[in-house]
């Protein structure tokens, strides 16, 4: 019977595997994918509490679109913003967006 | 409130109020604003020496007071008034305020910000002399380190450390030793509220308190490591030399003749007036480091090279002797370091602007390379002769009696250590000797041929601190009595509280 | 009469106002700034005369005394006052005199001199100092102008500061000065702390009432340290003998007639203080005999004509000091005063030979100056006998009184001594006229006589060398032994063998002088050659100067070489050092912000994990309790 952990232990996993990716990976496409595994994580949890503690509500629900809607724009600003500086620099990796470091 | 006469107040702020002309002047204006600040520095000059000639010494105490509360709730008000301590510290800063203005008179580089800055600097300094609320003395101490710290580093000389180093060196200083008073004041502060039941910041009304021993003691360290690093107080004195020889001739003159003089302006009037059970514990550690400047500093003076080096090591030397008079704490010794620390402020203004005078002409300061200049600046060698001779306390300039007077009192109380820096006043014979004889005296140089004696403009410093130096050598009595008036009241003061107190 | 006592106070003053003008408003008219500093000096110099009248027309026990308020507290009073006794009545004679004498002569020495003004406002300031101290009515006043005249001396030593010579003596004589100060300082202090009082007035009643011997002791010695600098006492001499680089008529003045005699005058003047222990007097003693005889040795191998002249007033000196410490006290002032005399007559005599010879002082290459500078030689023939003691001249009579003194006194060692010095003195005076005024011509200079300013002080300077003695003889009924004297002191009337046994060393040395320098009957030559250690020793001053050179350089020097080291490597060292922990902590911890956020992130979980971890330990160990 699939219950409340598993829900909690995949949205933990999902977790670990995008903050490894956020620690370990060097290409900004891949960064923006990982912080979108990280915040899918998060709407599992959102959409399992909501069932398990809260008792379908609702809230959880509305939150995880909240996060989607937000997540939406991110990626938008983020991609738009990685084609500039990809176009200026001929590259996505993340140690070459180093103009405004001292 | 007694709200007698504005003047202090005036003194006070004419100087900053000249400061904002000159910010409002363009700047390309050099000689209007050469001239703005020569008037407020001259300005405040004469009204110092109204106050200096209509002060009641028969009265003694705060005169010209003027009190206004500012930041209710601490306690803390805008108070200003002189006493017979304060008095000779104004006018020597009035004078030497007016004589660094015409010191610089050659500057022409960023003229506009060098005088107000300036002004700023000797409102400052001036600012803690006059107050007497201990929040305000504070504020102006710190007002002090902003100036120096770009003075120098804008307008210093880079020799044997760079201008930057010399700057640094002496805003960390500055701001270490106020770190200390910072806690020292804020201790304090707390302490005083509970005992007074309402929030005080007057030095009077904290004087009138009888702290816990352990307490004074406490503060009282802090405020030696604080007002000692100002002094420079032997070990912290490394900033003096440094700083002094890195800075512009105006900011050594005031730094060396004045704002050290804070220092020990401090440890009497605040440290010793309100924590004086504390101050008689620690009075032997200070006069045994006192020693570490006198003879100390003297031995290093001996092989210095740079004239700058030389005045620095022997100010540091010569604050020694005031440390010597604060310990023992008598009467005689107290007035004797204020006399000293007055004399001083003089003899070494007068040393720096000389000293800036030959190097602004020959670029150096290296008393290998200099010699003879007697021939070609005999005024100029009367103004350092004068300084010179006054370093080392002879009769007829101001600097003996301070000297003389401090050995008197301190003798009975410490008897080996006042030995010892008594034989200082061979070796700075020795070092000021073979100064003035490497820098004036000797064959005649060729390369120096060309350097124009002192005239004009350039005679104001030398006429201005030469002559209080003699005078008041010559005529000891028409500075001491206010000196003795302002000691024997603070030392009556701390005799009652000692008597009916813990101790 | 007694009115000139409310004029007394200008015998200073006018000197030093003298001083100001010619320094500076008249600094660039050398005419009116020797007129004014003369015209000071001359008025000084008529008021001492007539206050000198009055004293010595009055009773022996004369005494006025007046004082101003000068530095003043609870506990310390420094007053400047005017005390006039016979003693400082004495003084002020002896001083103006020679001033004023000196002060006209140099019109004709400094003629051509470019800081001719600057010259005349130093002697006019040194004159006000030493008559300020003279005056003085404490001990503070007597050392204020104890230091300026310390000043004054190292100003003219330096008069011609373009010369490293004359600078480097500058500053030798006013450094072992200070240093005599030093303990003369520290004395006035001990005497301030014990007596509360520094008159000389008050103190005798004091010290009177006062039992300590360590202190009065401690007291003495150190005070004494003070006359040994200002008074060459060895071991402070080595300052006077360099002071010759001075102009002339300086040494004249100072090194020889006045300011040097101002430590046998504080001797004289604080008597009471230290003939109040045994042992202190006997120190003073044996210190200023030993001087005699060690310059007087010195005198014998020197060839420089100030020099020789310079070892003598050395030697002199010694036995004023001599005189003070075997309690001759009346004996070492008239010493002082007919010595001054004689010592200003022979030292400008030196000055007229230097100056005719444009500047040349090895009697060497003088000789036969006798027929061509007739005063100069007469002169200084008359000063050197009266310094050489033969009778009935100046110094018989005074140099007479000190040894009488010490055979009296039976300090036999003392006596014996100071009668080999007489025969020292009277052997190299000669030797140095028979050497640079007869003889042949060596260094084939051509001399003439000096013009009338310089010669007619020395006169003048040759009257009193002559008649100066007289004053303490039968024929003045010992006028000056009753005046010139402290309460308990005997005189003693002079011995007649004594008298005769002097006579005649002096005769001696003279005589031995002829045979060497005129006759040649002994050969100069051939006794250098047989002790030439001792000749060398001699020569080069006991090396006295070389072993201060050495302590200096290595003993000063060398801790001001530590004491830099420590401060810029150790305390500064320290300053540094933080700093540079604070710029390399900085420098590291600064990796720890690079700007990647993933690195940040890294550090935020890191964190998270901690806590957590940390959380839950607690946790357990809270159920565990």
């Amino acid at each position: 019977m699939i219950g409340f952990q598993h829900y909690l232990l995949l949205a933990a996993l999902l977790f670990g595997i995008g903050l490894l990716g956020i620690v370990f990976k060097r290409n900004a496409v891949a960064l923006l994918m990982s912080v979108e595994l990280i915040l899918n994580a998060v709407n599992i949890n959102l959409v399992a509490i909501n069932k398990y503690v809260l008792g379908g509500s609702g809230l959880g629900q509305l939150f995880a679109l909240f996060v989607i809607v937000v997540a939406a724009a991110e990626v938008a600003v983020g991609l738009a913003l990685i084609i500039n500086i990809y176009r200026l620099k001929k590259s996505s990796d993340v140690d070459d967006f180093n103009i405004l470091k001292w | 409130m007694m709200n007698a006469s504005p003047l202090l107040s005036f003194i006070l702020f004419i100087p900053l109020l000249g400061a904002a002309l000159i910010m409002a002047c363009p700047k390309e204006k050099h000689q209007p604003i050469k001239y703005i600040a020569a008037a407020a520095a001259l300005i405040s000059l004469l009204l110092s020496l109204i106050v200096f000639l209509s002060y009641d010494f028969q009265k003694a105490g705060l005169q010209f007071t003027q009190t206004y509360d500012w930041i209710k709730d601490w306690g803390i008000s805008y108070g200003v008034g002189v006493d017979g301590i304060s008095l000779p510290m104004m006018l020597l800063t009035a004078l030497i305020g007016f004589a660094a203005v015409y010191a610089s008179w050659k500057i022409a580089d960023r003229v506009k910000e060098f005088f107000a800055l300036l002004l700023i600097l000797i409102s400052g300094v001036m600012g803690t002399f006059l107050a007497t609320d201990l929040f305000l003395f504070f504020m102006f101490y710190e007002v002090v380190v902003i100036p120096i710290y770009l003075l120098v580093v804008m307008f210093g000389s880079t020799k044997r450390v760079s201008k930057e180093y010399a700057g640094m060196k002496l805003t960390i200083y500055l701001l270490i030793g106020s770190a200390f008073l910072l806690v020292a004041l804020i201790a304090l502060f707390i302490t005083a509220k509970d005992m007074l039941g309402y929030p005080s910041m007057n030095i009077a009304d904290l004087a009138k308190l009888n702290f816990a021993l352990g307490f004074q003691i406490f503060i009282y360290i802090l405020m030696v490591l604080g007002f000692g690093t100002l002094l420079s107080m032997f070990p912290f004195h490394s900033w003096s030399p440094d700083g002094y020889a890195g800075a512009p001739t105006a900011v050594s003159m005031i730094h060396a003749g004045v704002l050290k003089k804070i220092g020990g302006y401090g440890l009497i009037r605040i440290g010793l007036f309100i924590f004086p059970a504390g101050a008689k514990v620690i009075a032997p550690v200070i006069a045994a480091l006192a020693l570490g400047n006198v003879i100390y500093a003297a031995f290093i003076c001996l092989r210095q090279k740079d004239l700058k080096y030389i005045v620095g090591y022997s100010s540091v030397s010569h604050m020694g002797y005031v440390l010597v008079g604060i310990a023992a704490a008598s009467l005689i010794s107290i007035n004797g370091a204020v006399m000293m620390m007055f004399a001083h402020g003089l003899m070494a203004a007068l040393f720096f602007s000389m000293i800036g005078n030959v190097y602004e002409k020959s670029h150096t300061r290296s008393i290998e390379e200099l010699g003879g200049l007697a021939r070609q600046m005999p005024r100029m060698a009367v103004g350092m002769m004068l300084a010179g001779l006054a370093s080392l306390g002879l009769p007829g300039t101001v600097n003996f009696i301070g000297e003389f007077t401090i050995f008197v009192g301190a003798f009975s109380h410490y008897r080996v250590i006042t030995i010892i820096a008594v034989s200082g006043i061979i070796l700075t014979a020795v070092y000021i000797l073979r100064t003035m004889g490497a820098v004036l005296f000797g064959p005649r140089l060729e390369q120096w041929d060309h350097l124009q004696d002192l005239k004009g403009v350039e005679m104001v410093p030398l006429l201005v601190l030469g002559l209080p130096i003699l005078i008041f050598g010559v005529l000891p009595f028409s500075v001491m009595d206010f000196i003795n008036s302002g000691v024997a009241s603070l030392l009556a003061h701390i005799n009652n509280i000692m008597i009916g107190g813990i101790l | 009469m007694a009115d000139i006592l409310n004029y007394i106070w200008l015998i200073p003053v006018l000197p030093f106002l003298a001083f100001a003008a010619a320094g500076t408003v008249f600094i660039g008219k050398p005419a009116t700034a020797a007129a004014v500093s003369i015209f000071a000096i001359a008025i000084s110099f008529i008021i001492s005369i007539i206050t000198a009248v009055l004293v010595f027309t009055s009773a022996p026990g004369f005494i006025y005394e007046s004082s101003l308020r000068w530095l003043d507290m609870p506990g310390l009073r420094v007053e400047m006052g005017l005390l006039i006794d016979p003693l400082s009545a004495l003084m002020l004679l002896v001083v103006t005199t020679v001033a004023l004498l000196v002060q006209i002569y140099s019109l004709g020495y400094m003629r051509d001199d470019p800081g001719f003004a600057r010259y005349f406002a130093y002697q006019s300031v040194f004159a006000g100092s030493m008559l300020g101290l003279v005056l003085a009515n404490n001990f503070g006043q007597i050392y204020v102008f104890w230091e300026l005249v310390g000043l004054c001396s190292y100003l003219l030593i330096g008069f011609w500061y373009h010369k490293d010579s004359a600078k480097n003596a500058a500053i030798k004589a006013f450094i072992t000065n200070r240093i005599g100060d030093f303990g003369f300082l520290l004395g006035i202090l001990l005497l301030l702390i014990t007596f509360g009082t520094l008159s000389f007035s008050q103190l005798p009643n004091q010290i009177g009432q006062y039992s300590n011997a360590a202190m009065l002791l401690v007291i003495g010695l150190l005070l004494f340290l003070g006359p040994m600098g200002k008074s060459a006492q060895f071991p402070l001499h080595v300052w006077l003998p360099d002071a010759m680089e001075g102009p002339t008529p300086v040494s004249a003045l100072i090194h020889a007639a006045t300011m040097v005699a101002a430590g046998v005058y504080l001797i004289a003047r604080a008597f009471f203080i230290f003939s109040e222990s045994a042992q202190v007097m006997s120190v003073i003693a044996y210190v200023g005999g030993f001087t005699a005889l060690f310059a007087a040795t010195i005198a014998i191998t020197q060839n420089d004509i100030k020099r020789i002249l310079a070892f003598s007033t050395l030697s002199q000196l010694g036995y004023m000091v001599m005189a003070m410490g075997i309690g001759a006290m009346t004996a070492g002032m008239f010493h002082l005063t007919t010595h001054a005399f004689f010592k200003a007559l022979l030292f400008l005599g030196a000055g007229s030979v230097i100056h005719a010879l444009h500047d040349e002082q090895d009697i060497w290459k003088m000789g036969n100056l006798s027929g061509k500078m007739p005063v100069t030689t007469v002169t200084f023939i008359i000063g050197a006998l009266a310094l050489a003691g033969i009778p009935p001249l100046a110094g018989f009579w005074s140099k007479d009184e000190i040894l009488s003194g010490a055979f009296a006194g039976s300090h036999t060692i003392l006596y014996l001594l100071g009668v080999f010095v007489a025969f020292l003195t009277a052997f190299y005076m000669f030797r140095l006229i028979f050497v640079a005024f007869f003889g042949s011509n060596h260094g084939g200079l051509h001399a003439h006589e000096s013009p009338a300013p310089m010669t007619i002080p020395l006169i003048i300077l040759s009257v009193f060398a002559i008649g100066a003695g007289l004053v303490n003889t039968g024929l003045t009924d010992f006028a000056f032994s009753r005046y010139i004297t402290v309460s308990g002191l005997e005189h003693h009337e002079p011995v007649s063998a004594v008298m005769i046994i002097s006579s005649l060393v002096a005769a001696a040395g003279i005589f031995l002088a002829w045979l060497i320098y005129q006759k040649q009957i002994i050969s100069a030559e051939a006794i250098k050659t047989k002790f030439i250690p001792i000749y060398n020793l001699l020569q080069n001053k006991y090396y006295i100067d070389e072993i201060y050179a050495w302590a200096g350089k290595n003993l000063v020097l060398g801790s001001s070489r530590l004491f830099e080291w420590l401060d810029l490597k150790v305390v500064n060292g320290i300053v540094d050092g933080l700093a540079g922990f604070a710029r390399w902590s900085g420098s590291k911890l600064r990796l720890l912000q690079n700007g990647q956020i993933q690195t940040y992130t890294v550090y935020i979980y890191v964190g998270l994990i901690v806590l957590l971890l940390a959380a839950i330990c607690m946790s357990v160990n809270a159920w565990l309790i």
